[in-house]
């Protein structure tokens, strides 16, 4: 295989794909096709980040049309990184698929195949956000990718899925169409769409009002994607009341796509300076980024529901990630960027965890949990040890991403934000002991003798990504050397433009 | 030309403009605040036809043709690009719009009503039974 088909091989498998499950139409047929396809993306996102790590950005022309006239497909080490975390969580996700969506509480039968195309084709444009190198192309691979994740969430089979899904979809909708809106007086003012090309002419013209409109419309299009605070409304019950796969899969993606997408526009296409001088971009993010922790991370404490529960730390954590954004110091982006990763890893393993709780027992609220810490024990250490990373732990993940934001904020010189970090740390550990004491101290409720162990099929991907909170929480050599040559690379472009 | 002239000119001149924001405030000021969920797709949908509007205005140039050259020389042309992407988006609204009202379907047999109160209502009224009620392991 040639490597310059890299790039175009990572969209174009999984669209493909879609389509042929549908022909399919067999249940493990399906989920064994789909898993092929997952881990052979995961095996090109490989491929393309030690490449780029080699030989620099890949472009690939799009029907051989040179950019920018053509739709260039460009790959450089910040989307190769998400690319392969995406990757590596959809093939997770998918193992455990089978065994989770046996269970009818959680899908209805006959649903199947219709969930597998969903899957892909949710999985294509999420990829194809990434590795696109045309604006519009970015808001076409963002609508893929929404429409089906709307179609996900409503094979819920709590009734309150399909009003969650319709929350989503108007939600989204305003927020593509916000995106749109940017884009297009994005071109009206450069005339193109080329990402690279926009990056290279907005400086000229960076003072206009036009390109202020469109910065604001573009942010705040994206910011209902990422479901910053206060724009996170649609994300609690949207997570609540899906399947428990499709919550691991969009929980541990979509808001991690959509946060490169920021990070792509505010440090690449806009430039730092425009993005922190022209625009209060910092204070924005600041107030939102610490208000979102506090604010997510308090209701969390309230919640009955775990994967409410979950659902607004994650928003909590999104807040984390903004905050990183906000110093526009590479130690500040390096932070976000490694915190991006750390919590698809950890939220991967507590959603997958639940899937598994919610196989055996059929409900997550704190009341399940009751007592069953000695019939589940590894599922609920699995539990333990995610939640003790989402806390920030010494040789978890979430202490590594934790650490460097300290330290980006401490450089910064602000104490404030640095106690709310901690603060928020100090929130989670209430709600993730709440679990905890449930499931190991408080007495059963009925009978449970028939208790078992989750099935092995469940269990596999949550230790392997168990393991891998604490993998890369030790050994941190990897995820930090390529973080910080990103954020060294992005923040440089502002000095060459 | 006097000032309230000039002024006026700008005005009118960018009345292209002017309809697509009021169209834009008309949409989304429905999406908001109407209850009934069909109302608020026609107000998403009519929130995304003025971005449309936005495009393909955009892209006229007065007195311009469409860009097919039919004999050597210099004509003034529209650009096409916008033209293009538009068509895109279109397609993207209708499957928005499909995908928004194939849901209120199965909202509507699911909760038997389309107004959101009552939707939220009986969606507070189960929260709280939830609860309530203890759970069985099975």
């Amino acid at each position: 295989m040639s490597s310059a088909q890299l790039p175009i091989l990572q969209v174009i498998v999984p669209l493909l794909a879609a389509p042929l499950c549908l022909l399919i139409n067999h249940k493990l047929l399906n989920w064994l096709f789909t898993l092929l396809v997952s881990g052979f993306s995961f095996v090109v996102a490989a491929l393309m980040l030690w490449q780029v790590s080699d030989t620099g950005p890949l472009s690939y022309h799009l029907g051989g049309w040179m950019p920018p006239y053509g739709i260039e497909i460009r790959v450089d080490q910040l989307n190769a990184f998400v690319a392969l975390l995406i990757t590596a969580i959809s093939t997770l996700v998918i193992t455990s698929a089978h065994t989770s969506l046996e269970n009818k509480k959680d899908i209805a039968p006959g649903k199947h195949t219709y969930f597998y195309v969903a899957y892909l084709l949710c999985f294509a444009g999420l990829l194809g956000i990434l590795v696109t190198g045309d604006a519009f192309n970015l808001f076409v691979f963002l609508e893929i990718s929404s429409l089906s994740s709307y179609v996900l969430i409503a094979l819920g089979r709590d009734r309150r899925a399909l009003w969650a899904s319709f929350q989503y979809l108007v939600m989204g909708t305003i927020g593509a169409t916000f995106i749109l809106i940017g884009i297009g007086l994005l071109y009206m003012k450069t005339g193109t769409l080329n990402i690279a090309d926009l990056a290279e002419r907005l400086p000229e013209m960076a003072d206009t009002r036009t390109i202020f409109v469109a910065f604001c419309f573009f942010i705040v299009g994206v910011c209902l994607k990422l479901a910053l605070f206060p724009l996170h409304m649609w994300l609690p019950n949207a997570y609540a009341y899906a399947p428990t796969v499709v919550t691991a899969f969009l929980a541990a993606s979509s808001t991690k796509v959509a946060l490169y997408v920021v990070v792509r526009f505010v440090f690449v296409v806009f430039g730092v300076d425009f993005s922190f001088t022209t625009i209060p971009l910092q204070a924005v993010f600041v107030t939102l980024g610490t208000l979102g922790v506090l604010v997510a991370s308090l209701v969390a404490i309230n919640q009955q529901n775990i994967k409410r529960m979950l659902a607004y730390s994650s928003i909590a954590q999104i807040g984390y990630m903004v905050l990183g954004l906000s110093f526009g110091s590479i130690t500040g982006l390096m932070a976000s960027l490694l915190h991006l990763f750390n919590h698809a890893l950890m939220k991967g393993a507590l959603f997958l965890t639940l899937g598994a709780v919610f196989y055996r027992i059929g409900g997550v609220s704190l009341k399940h949990f009751q007592g069953i810490g000695r019939h589940m024990p590894f599922t609920l250490a699995a539990f333990v040890i995610g939640g003790v990373s989402i806390i920030g732990m010494p040789l978890t993940v979430g202490f590594v991403s934790k650490w460097y934001l300290l330290q980006a904020a401490i450089a910064q010189g602000w104490y404030l934000v640095s106690v709310i970090i901690l603060v928020g740390s100090l929130l989670s550990v209430i709600y993730i002991w709440k679990v905890v004491d449930a499931a190991y101290f408080k007495p059963a409720l009925v009978n449970q003798a028939q208790l078992k162990e989750a099935p092995l099929s469940l269990l596999i991907p949550v230790w392997v990504l168990v393991l891998a909170n604490l993998y890369f929480g030790m050994d941190t050599r990897l995820t930090v050397t390529l973080t910080d040559q990103v954020a060294t690379q992005l923040m440089h472009i502002e000095v060459l433009p | 030309m006097n000032f309230e002239t000039q002024w006026l000119q700008t005005f009118f001149g960018l009345y292209n403009y002017w309809i697509v924001v009021a169209l834009m405030m008309c949409g989304l000021f429905i999406v908001i605040t109407d209850g009934n969920l069909i109302k608020k797709v026609v107000g998403l949908t009519i929130f995304q036809t003025s971005v449309f509007i936005l495009y393909i205005s955009m892209a006229k140039v007065t007195g311009a043709t469409a860009p097919i050259q039919i004999e050597q020389g210099t004509a003034v042309y529209s650009n096409p690009l916008p033209h293009v992407l538009i068509l895109t988006a279109i397609v993207v609204s209708i499957s928005t719009t499909a995908v928004a009202l194939a849901l209120i379907v199965r909202i509507k047999r699911a909760y038997h009503t389309v107004e959101e109160d009552v939707i939220q209502r009986w969606d507070v009224k189960k929260r709280r039974s939830e609860k309530r009620s203890k759970p069985f392991h099975e």
